[in-house]
């Protein structure tokens, strides 16, 4: 393992911002830390950083326990979130910087700079102040000035907040494709669930100071292990009680859950229904267009199923009154989240619930 | 009515400052201009290149250097402290640098003769040592010193503050020591503002009255500054020596005011052009 974490705890003062956290990283791979604000997220990549010292536990990277290390001699690289360039020098000197720290001759910084500048298409901005920048060129910046003395490990904390919505995406999938290309293990800091799902190889979700979960953005969209990452992570809707529901009435683990849009399937009237048993009447509380498809808002049984309708069926209107399956759902107990499926359907005839 | 419709408002507030400005700036300045070579110039130079006043010239250069070099230095150590590290007793700390504006500079001046003068219990130890202070230049740069000791201090802490530290941590991170962490990337941030603070810290120093005046012992020739020296003059009856003298500080005010408005600026020009 690249970057290794082992019972990490921190307070602030009476604030605990990490709980015994322990994960780690392999070599290579392009990690997002997710999780909302206050989740200890950016606390956890400082520490890993030597921006912040840890209460207690052990922070391993390539092997060697970096605790005592100072933050300059960890070979790392970061990425702020506003980029904290140095105003007062111009790209070249920005770049440069870690380089000429380190003593590096002068003709060997210079082509290190031009080379990097390639990298990040900004030759010929050389001579500009951050000031003079925008929002993309000051990010592609930061992250030249990050790589310059090739580090061993890139950290980057909430590296597209500063940017408009409109550059971010575009820039995300640079940012991305740059570090898939460079091969650097790296990890970044986000609360934003679809940045994390687009960019990173593998998630990390991070609450409360603690980690709830770490996978492939698959596997937590998928089976989420708690609570927290099933409604984090992609779209779903908490159900008070969902053994009231047909076919799940049988089940033993808590009471509470969640479902997504594609749990859930609606039938109009002249529609025949394979599993008769198990449908459920729904009263159609809202519907909102959204381009290919129609979100629709089911009431069942007093809960609220947000669920995506085909604009080739049956048109349906709110206030309607049709019918509803129940494919799938997250059962809730305890800090512990399981996907279960609707018993009274045989499970060849409802395997795949993405292709409903 | 709205503020802006009324012509009479703004001409009222105009007249009332530069009449005040004239009656308590320019008028005085203007008199002791007048008065200064008003018994003609032969008198004038002779006062200005008297041997008493070329030394406490000298001294009171002497002791504003001392201000400055030495209040730069504590300024940006104190300014350094408060403003990046977090400790116990900060605030206290802070709220110290700005007991020489609060304290009247003759108190300064008593709690000098106190300290260091016959009736302290270290003044054995320091005449053992052969070390003079009280009615001695190390008094006068001591009480020079302690008056101007906020300027620096106080002009760098909001700016320290506003700049923040994540280009500090950068640079950090990237193995840069303090003293290269300091010299590139704090320093051009800070540098207008410490040499405009050390352009008040000159000028309060040169003027200063109270505290020196306490601690001198007004020996002509040897622990006089330029203003104790005026004084002199003047309850001497000498009123067109006095104001000759008088007005060898009212020029290097007026020097160091020019010197205020060009670095103002420069800092504002540098900060339109390259920085935000």
């Amino acid at each position: 393992m690249y970057v290794e974490l082992e019972n990490i705890n921190k307070y602030f003062k009476e604030f605990q911002a990490a709980r015994d956290i322990s994960f780690n990283i392999r070599q290579g791979i392009l990690a997002a830390l997710l999780g909302p604000s206050g989740s200890g997220k950016t606390t956890i990549l400082r520490m890993i950083a030597g921006l912040e010292h840890p209460d207690s536990g052990d922070i391993f990277i390539d092997g060697t326990r970096v605790n005592e290390v100072e933050a300059g001699r960890r070979g790392i690289g970061f990425v702020f979130q506003n980029y904290a360039l140095f105003r007062y020098m111009n790209v070249f000197d920005n770049i440069a910087f870690g380089l000429s720290v380190k003593k590096e001759r002068p003709a060997a910084i210079k082509s290190r700079v031009s080379e990097l500048l390639e990298l990040i298409g900004m030759e010929g901005m050389e001579k500009r102040y951050p000031a003079q920048l925008s929002g993309g060129q000051k990010q592609r910046e930061a992250f030249a000035r990050a790589l310059a003395p090739n580090p061993k490990l890139l950290l980057l904390d909430e590296p597209f907040a500063a940017i408009d919505a409109k550059v971010r995406r575009e820039l995300r999938i640079w940012l991305r494709d740059m570090i898939r290309r460079l091969g650097i293990t790296s990890i970044f800091v986000t609360h934003d669930q679809d940045e994390a799902i687009e960019v990173a190889d593998e998630i990390i979700v991070a609450n409360n100071g603690r980690i709830e979960q770490k996978g492939s953005p698959e596997d937590l969209y998928k089976s989420p292990a708690t609570p927290f990452v099933a409604s984090f992570i992609g779209e779903s809707a908490l159900l008070e009680n969902y053994r009231v529901l047909k076919g799940f009435e049988s089940e033993t683990r808590g009471f509470s859950g969640a479902v997504r849009p594609e749990f859930v399937k609606i039938f109009t009237g002249e529609e025949t229904i394979q599993y008769e048993n198990s449908v459920e009447d729904a009263a159609v509380e809202r519907i909102a267009f959204r381009g290919a498809f129609l979100e629709v808002v089911l009431n069942i049984k007093g809960m609220t199923f947000p669920t995506r309708y085909s604009l080739e069926k049956t048109p349906i209107a709110a206030g309607d009154r049709v019918r509803a399956l129940v494919y799938r759902l997250y059962a809730f107990d305890g800090d512990r989240a399981f996907l279960l499926h609707n018993r009274n359907l045989d499970n060849s005839g409802a395997g795949n619930i993405y292709n409903i | 009515m709205s503020l802006k419709g009324n012509i009479w408002i703004p001409r009222l507030l105009t007249g009332t400052s530069v009449i005040f400005v004239l009656l308590t700036l320019v008028l005085p300045l203007a008199v002791v201009m007048a008065e200064a070579l008003g018994s003609g110039l032969d008198l004038y130079m002779r006062a200005v290149t008297d041997t008493y006043t070329a030394k406490a010239l000298h001294l009171t250069l002497a002791a504003t250097a001392a201000a400055v070099v030495l209040n730069t230095f504590f300024g940006l150590a104190a300014a350094w402290v408060v403003t990046r590290f977090s400790f116990r007793g900060k605030g206290v700390l802070s709220t110290v640098v700005d007991v020489p504006f609060a304290v009247s500079p003759v108190i300064a001046g008593l709690v000098f003769i106190l300290t260091f003068g016959r009736l302290s219990p270290l003044h054995p130890f320091l005449e053992a040592c052969g070390i003079k202070i009280v009615f001695a230049w190390p008094g006068i740069i001591l009480a020079t010193v302690f008056v101007t000791f906020p300027f620096v201090a106080r002009e760098l802490i909001p700016v320290l503050e506003a700049r923040g530290t994540d280009e500090e941590q950068a640079a950090a991170l990237m193995g840069a020591g303090f003293f290269t962490i300091f010299r590139r990337v704090t320093f051009p941030h800070i540098r207008w503002a410490l040499l405009y603070s050390v352009i008040l810290c000159a000028a309060r120093a040169m003027g200063e009255f109270g505290a020196v005046s306490v601690v001198s012992g007004h020996l002509r020739g040897k622990t006089n500054t330029l203003p104790l020296h005026v004084e002199i003059l003047y309850n001497e009856y000498r009123f067109a020596d006095a104001f000759a003298v008088a007005s060898i500080l009212a020029v290097a005010a007026i020097v160091i005011l020019a010197a205020r408005n060009v670095v103002e600026y420069a800092a504002h020009k540098e900060e339109e052009t390259n920085v935000r």
